[in-house]
């Protein structure tokens, strides 16, 4: 059964406290620790982007799966901030990592669930048989305006997995989408940050499509939230994924391994393929695994995977997602954050 | 900056390609088209390690203009395997706990942009190594 050959993360060194960023708007920062549980986030280093992140993510999936760069045949990255309006993020990670030149490349958008339409697709070229391996990669340098609600959650990261028929760590076992047409976050051409419906993006959008997709792919496989031993959801904020797996009938035991928003932030795109990966660090062999992502505009995509015994073997191979996370940060004020995220207007 | 220029310069910036001569075996970061060794002209591609050993280094204070919001920063010189040194700027560190001697990795950066409208250069710069690595 086709599914995940190798995985891999990265999370930027550097950090800002909720507390800075509030400070700065006079805005109460309790009210987003305890109202969204958010304490931190990862920040971009002025030198990385999607593009960097991505490469140094498939790398690590690369150590992971042990094969040939030269047998991937589709590189894909999902993401709302490719560094380049005209030009594909896709071929300068191929070209980084050795994957060129007989190589499918594209790059996805779909607000946060990018990521996941990238697994989605190469997948299912990898069970067509029209491709032996696929690089699938969710990653995002979040844009958020100053002194927006979204400034304190988005946050920098990146997980690639690379999906084949062989040397299987977790088999893909289902996959569900739950699309329909709804406004609750977009940016327009030229805008430099995204726009919202505030609490039009909870219950009409995130909730709606994130437990209708857990729901339809659950009934798909036959299967209940008690015969899983994770889910991962899409994560805006530390709360949403709570939210979403309670009302589904998940434990905490079942999704707080896999929910990192609390000192990671919403890396939009990269979000639930991150808490994935930091699931598979810990998975044991057969342990089901249920993911599903949300992306504003709107839709979810839903996994259900199931590891093999090959997971113990790669685990230790690369960096795990939680380690990067709680070890060796650097702390930002928001005025070095400012000037990292390009948010002061300097002379020409 | 031509696009033409980084573009010929992907496999050393992007993969850590150096060129070993097939003559004499010296190997060279970035490749060149003669061995200034033996004067053979063919090589054979090698692609060196995301690691090193920091030899040397400067602090950069008053840089280039496209490099002048990241100043103060260093610049080092990394043994990556035994005789094969590469320069790169190292980031992500405190600069005054830098040392000759300490292991770095490689990892994949932007380098410079070409003003507001044109490319993207990327390559290696040096980072410390992480809690998690060691």
């Amino acid at each position: 059964m086709a599914g995940i050959v190798g995985y891999g993360s990265y999370i930027p060194r550097y950090r800002i406290k909720v507390e800075e960023i509030a400070k700065v708007w006079g805005t109460d920062a309790e009210s987003y620790k305890k109202g969204l549980m958010l304490q931190e986030k990862s920040v971009p280093a002025p030198d990385q982007d999607v593009i960097t992140m991505s490469v140094e993510a498939a790398r690590r999936a690369l150590l992971r799966a042990q094969i040939n760069p030269q047998h991937i045949d589709a590189v894909y990255i999902g993401s709302e901030s490719h560094p380049y309006a005209v030009k594909p993020s896709g071929t300068a990670v191929a070209e980084a990592i050795g994957a060129i030149p007989e190589v499918h490349c594209a790059d996805f958008e779909f607000a946060c669930k990018a990521g996941t339409e990238a697994m989605f697709v190469a997948y299912g070229l990898v069970c067509s048989g029209k491709i032996r391996y696929g690089l699938a990669i969710a990653a995002d340098t979040s844009q958020g305006a100053p002194g927006d609600a979204l400034e304190f959650s988005a946050a920098a990261g990146a997980a690639a997995y690379i999906l084949g028929n062989d040397n299987v760590a977790a088999e893909i076992e289902e996959t569900y989408s739950f699309c329909t047409d709804t406004p609750d976050f977009w940016r327009r051409e030229y805008q430099h940050y995204p726009e919202h419906g505030s609490r039009f993006t909870g219950e009409p959008a995130y909730f709606h499509h994130t437990l209708s997709c857990a729901q339809g792919i659950m009934k798909k496989v036959g299967k209940k939230p008690q015969d899983f031993k994770y889910a991962i959801f899409h994560q805006p904020n530390g709360k949403f994924p709570m939210l979403a797996a309670q009302k589904l009938g998940f434990k905490r035991e079942q999704w707080e391994d896999g929910r990192l928003s609390p000192t990671l932030g919403n890396t939009y795109s990269g979000a639930s393929p991150m808490g994935l990966s930091a699931v598979l660090d810990k998975a044991e062999p057969g342990d089901l695994i249920l993911l599903v992502s949300f992306g504003s505009g709107a839709g979810s995509d839903g996994f259900v995977i199931r590891t093999t015994d090959r997971i113990k073997e790669i685990q230790a191979k690369a960096p795990r997602t939680k380690q990067q996370l709680d070890l060796s940060k650097r702390y930002l004020d928001y005025g070095t954050y400012a000037k990292f995220r390009g948010k002061i207007l300097k002379a020409e | 900056m031509f696009p033409a220029k980084i573009w010929r310069e992907f496999p050393q910036r992007y993969r850590l390609e150096a060129a070993k001569c097939k003559k004499c075996g010296k190997t060279f970061f970035p490749p060149r088209l003669v061995c200034n060794s033996c004067f053979h002209r063919e090589f054979e591609s090698i692609k060196l390690p995301w690691e090193g050993t920091l030899v040397t280094y400067t602090i950069i204070r008053t840089p280039p203009s496209s490099f002048s919001d990241q100043a103060p920063y260093a610049v080092g010189i990394i043994e990556v395997v035994p005789g094969l040194k590469i320069t790169c700027q190292i980031v992500d560190v405190d600069l005054d706990k830098l040392a000759s001697g300490q292991k770095l990795f490689l990892e994949f950066r932007l380098i410079q942009k070409d003003g507001k409208q044109g490319v993207l250069c990327y390559g290696y710069k040096a980072v410390p190594v992480a809690d998690y690595n060691s």
